[in-house]
């Protein structure tokens, strides 16, 4: 699907040069921290932003050359809900169908269709002001799917909801899904990423820093578990040279000692045996988190 | 490949000339106006018609009362209500065109992020200005439709050919609202927005509104012949006395060329705001 794409602004190079491609019907990830390039891609793929170099071709197109049958595939869901404020729920999903040139009777069955599957058939004439925010989201992710999109793109679609309105949401991406619509979603919540995800791609500056399965990504670059150790601040970058031979790779933060090993409890019994006593001590499976903080680093980049 | 109805839609279109920039739905962009409109614009659309109501009764026939008739042509006399009133016509086609080109475009565009929205769709950036300047000219029509009923309902009108009047401030506030959404793209704050304000109010002062350009010395005469808005009041007001004959093709010609322009622009900024 991409190939050396790169997008320059005049003073840094937003997305550098990456190649990837989506399978029709999958659910792919982009990953990253704050500026890794996620939404730049994003919108190159959603033909509303120009690329400064290199090939894209969506469902076969060039988004440059063809930008409005492209757009008319996709269901974007911007990382900022750009809802309509000054109209209600019904009408905002009525107008962006005819955005879109739908036939009004098209759009007035849809709707019906799209409040039920947003939950959201009860404040159909109330004004989007009003709305919560998780209200907000799923009307945007409906708003989106007024044309009967083969691609949704989805950019942070859970980012400041609470939890009950986050599974809300995956329960409808994934309905989705199995429907057979492409997801391209951002995120960097990786158990957003874990839930809705077939691939993954870590993008970091720019670059592709991984791309596979949540669970390819974790054998490949993390063991199976973790052992968090705490000897208190000041002892702990002392202990950890004592440690390094006790696991595969190890990770000392300023609070606590990362361990990684397939056998975390037998790494924590040699710990005890060699004396060593530590204050607090968790063992827990590796996941997509270790992934991601070992690829683009602990350090905040912004 | 699933085919929705929106890509047949956009399909149908490949091949035309500017149809990544144009998708022929500048409709549905004026829809949204009416509907968001609905529900809250009728406060706007009644200062808008009262404004040079207003301005008629308390200078023409305040003011008027002092003046007496003015003479327009050779041995043409008419009151001086009747002299201001078109030049009022045509600043209120201004004014609207301005408000809604301006202040509407600015917020949405900085804020609200709808044109956002709307160009994630097939529409394009066209679309979007034909649209918001489509909804001015709808409003505009309004405003005119209802002061030319005022002004007849005066007694200030005495020829049909003053009917003409009505699309002349259409066409006018086209031009000036194609030329403000298209300033409206490079504006950043509500500051510089003021500075709108700064070019019109001078604008309707002395643009030969309230007297005749003659007292001007010949340089300032030129200087205002050169600005927009005395080419609408003469239009407006050379129909609305009946004179009806080429001298008026130039005026008519200033306010096509500013459209042009305006949408020229306009849709090239669009692009380059929401496209790079």
């Amino acid at each position: 699907m991409a190939k050396g794409l790169t997008k320059k602004y005049l003073d840094f190079v937003a997305v550098n040069g990456i190649d990837f491609a989506v399978r029709r019907g999958e659910s792919f990830g982009f990953l990253g921290p704050n500026g890794a390039g996620k939404s730049t891609t994003m919108r190159i793929i959603a033909a509303t932003l120009t690329r400064s170099s290199g090939e894209i071709k969506i469902l076969g197109k060039d988004p440059e050359l063809s930008g409005p049958e492209i757009r008319a595939h996709l269901g974007v869901v911007p990382q900022q809900d750009n809802l309509d404020e000054a109209l209600t729920v019904y009408d905002n999903l009525y107008i962006y169908g005819r955005y879109f040139g739908l036939s009004r009777k098209y759009i007035r069955t849809k709707i019906e269709e799209l409040l039920e599957f947003a939950q959201l058939t009860e404040k159909r004439d109330a004004k989007v002001e009003a709305l919560s925010g998780g209200m907000k989201r799923r009307l945007t992710i409906a708003r989106a799917l007024i044309n009967e999109p083969e691609i949704l793109m989805l950019d942070e679609p859970t980012t400041g909801l609470d939890p009950q309105a986050r599974h809300i949401l995956w329960d409808r991406l994934f309905r989705l899904k199995e429907q057979g619509v492409t997801l391209l979603i951002t995120t960097h919540y990786m158990d957003e990423a874990e839930q809705l995800c077939d691939r993954l791609m870590v993008m970091d500056k720019g670059s592709i820093m991984a791309e596979d399965s949540p669970s390819e990504l974790i054998k490949k670059y993390s063991t199976k578990e973790v052992l968090e150790v705490r000897f208190g601040s000041d002892r702990n970058s002392e202990i950890s040279n004592q440690l390094h031979n006790l696991c595969e790779r190890i990770e000392l933060l300023p609070d606590r000692i990362l361990l990684y090993a397939d056998d975390a409890e037998k790494v924590l019994e040699e710990i005890r045996k060699a004396g060593m006593h530590p204050l607090t001590s968790l063992v827990r499976r590796s996941s997509l988190e270790d992934v991601f903080l070992r690829l683009t680093g602990r350090s905040l980049v912004e | 490949m699933i085919v929705n109805a929106a890509v047949a839609i956009a399909e149908s279109r490949i091949g035309r000339i500017g149809n990544s920039v144009y998708s022929g739905r500048s409709r549905a962009v004026i829809q949204r106006s009416y509907l968001a409109f609905r529900t809250s614009g009728w406060i706007v659309v009644a200062t808008g018609f009262l404004e040079p109501v207003m301005y008629l009764f308390s200078f023409g026939y305040g003011v008027g009362k002092l003046i007496g008739d003015i003479e327009i042509a050779p041995g043409h006399f008419v009151s001086y209500a009747a002299f201001i009133a078109p030049a009022l016509l045509a600043t209120s086609a201004m004014n609207g065109a301005i408000y809604d080109a301006t202040w509407n475009v600015f917020f949405k565009l900085r804020f609200d992020r709808i044109y956002q929205g709307m160009l994630t769709t097939s529409l394009g950036p066209l679309d979007v200005a034909l649209g918001e300047i489509g909804w001015a000219l709808l409003r505009g029509l309004l405003y005119s439709i209802a002061f030319m009923s005022i002004v007849a309902l005066f007694g200030l009108i005495t020829t049909p050919w003053a009917l003409l009047a009505i699309p002349a401030a259409v066409l006018i506030a086209f031009g000036f609202a194609s030329i403000g959404m298209a300033v409206t793209t490079y504006i950043k704050s509500f500051e510089q927005m003021n500075l709108v304000n700064i070019v019109m109010l001078p604008m309707f002062l002395f643009s030969g509104s309230f007297y005749p350009l003659t007292i001007y010395p010949d340089w300032l005469q030129l200087l205002i012949k050169s600005l927009p808005l005395w080419h609408g009041v003469v239009l407006i007001r050379s129909v609305s006395l009946g004179v009806i004959n080429t001298s008026l093709i130039p005026h008519v010609i200033y306010f096509l060329a500013m459209i042009g322009i305006g949408l020229f622009i306009t849709t090239k900024r669009l692009t380059k705001l929401f496209m790079r």
